[in-house]
């Protein structure tokens, strides 16, 4: 399994529950979900990454795509992501100032409540 | 260890192969788990950057050299110039390019390009001298 993703709502959220690993090969995959989730209304996304094994600038550009499009649509994305590995590409490109990164589904929900 | 050398059709799907094996020689060559998964960012963010660009070009191939003496080095050669390729997520501008997320990572690493050809050049201080059984 390369890439697992499941969806499911929590208090008026998609939440995307990644697993696997995240590179030119699987992120395709993420793409789709995100646009067809934003193409069917789902504008209030939290992106939980702790299942996510590896992730490269492939994925993160499908992040900010995803950002991207909910922002027009005066939606939020938030991640939640607790390991070191990932947190640290995060870092070095900069995008801790782009992404709300939380350690918890319930802790984004909260955020994304508070700042929509 | 001596040196391994792979020769990579431009498959993405090929690119989680060549980490695998590169974490494997660097786990061997006694790097700590944190060098470890450097390594396979880098090689993963070189080798995605010219599969990515060379996906329709069936007669292509990457070429990944790994060694271990006197430390660790990996090598990913690609018959394009990888500096002019657009960003991850082209258009916002907020993605570095694996290239530059490579020189972030790493304190040791050489990138030439030319019109046909990318050599990245990648190395690691030496492990612990303890390899991984």
């Amino acid at each position: 399994m390369d890439l697992s993703l499941e969806t499911r709502t929590h208090d008026d959220h998609t939440v995307v529950e990644v697993g696997g690993e995240i590179d030119v090969y699987t992120a395709p995959k993420l793409r789709e979900c995100l646009v067809d989730l934003v193409n069917a209304g789902n504008y209030r996304l939290v992106i939980d990454l702790e299942g996510v094994e590896f992730l490269d600038s492939t994925g993160l550009g499908v992040l900010v795509g995803g950002l991207k499009r909910v922002r027009s649509h005066e939606g939020t994305l938030q991640l939640v992501c607790t390991h070191e590995r990932l947190l640290k590409i995060f870092r070095i490109t900069g995008l801790t100032k782009v992404f709300p990164i939380h350690d918890s589904v319930e802790a984004a929900v909260s955020d994304s409540a508070t700042t929509s | 260890m001596g040196t391994i050398t792979l020769q990579v059709c431009p498959d993405p799907a090929h690119v989680r192969i060549v980490r695998l094996v590169s974490a494997a020689f660097a786990r061997r060559a006694g790097l700590d788990e944190g060098s470890i998964d450097e390594v396979k960012l880098a090689v993963g963010e070189a080798c995605g950057m010219a599969v990515s660009a060379l996906e329709d070009s069936a007669d292509e191939h990457l070429t990944v050299e790994l060694s271990d003496a006197p430390s660790l080095r990996i090598v990913v050669r690609a018959p394009l110039d990888l500096t002019h390729l657009s960003a991850p997520d082209a258009g916002t501008g907020l993605v570095p390019d694996g290239l530059d997320v490579i020189r972030a990572l790493l304190e040791d690493v050489d990138i030439t390009t030319a019109t046909d050809e990318s050599v990245v050049a990648m190395s690691w201080p030496a492990g612990s001298g303890q390899p991984a059984l």
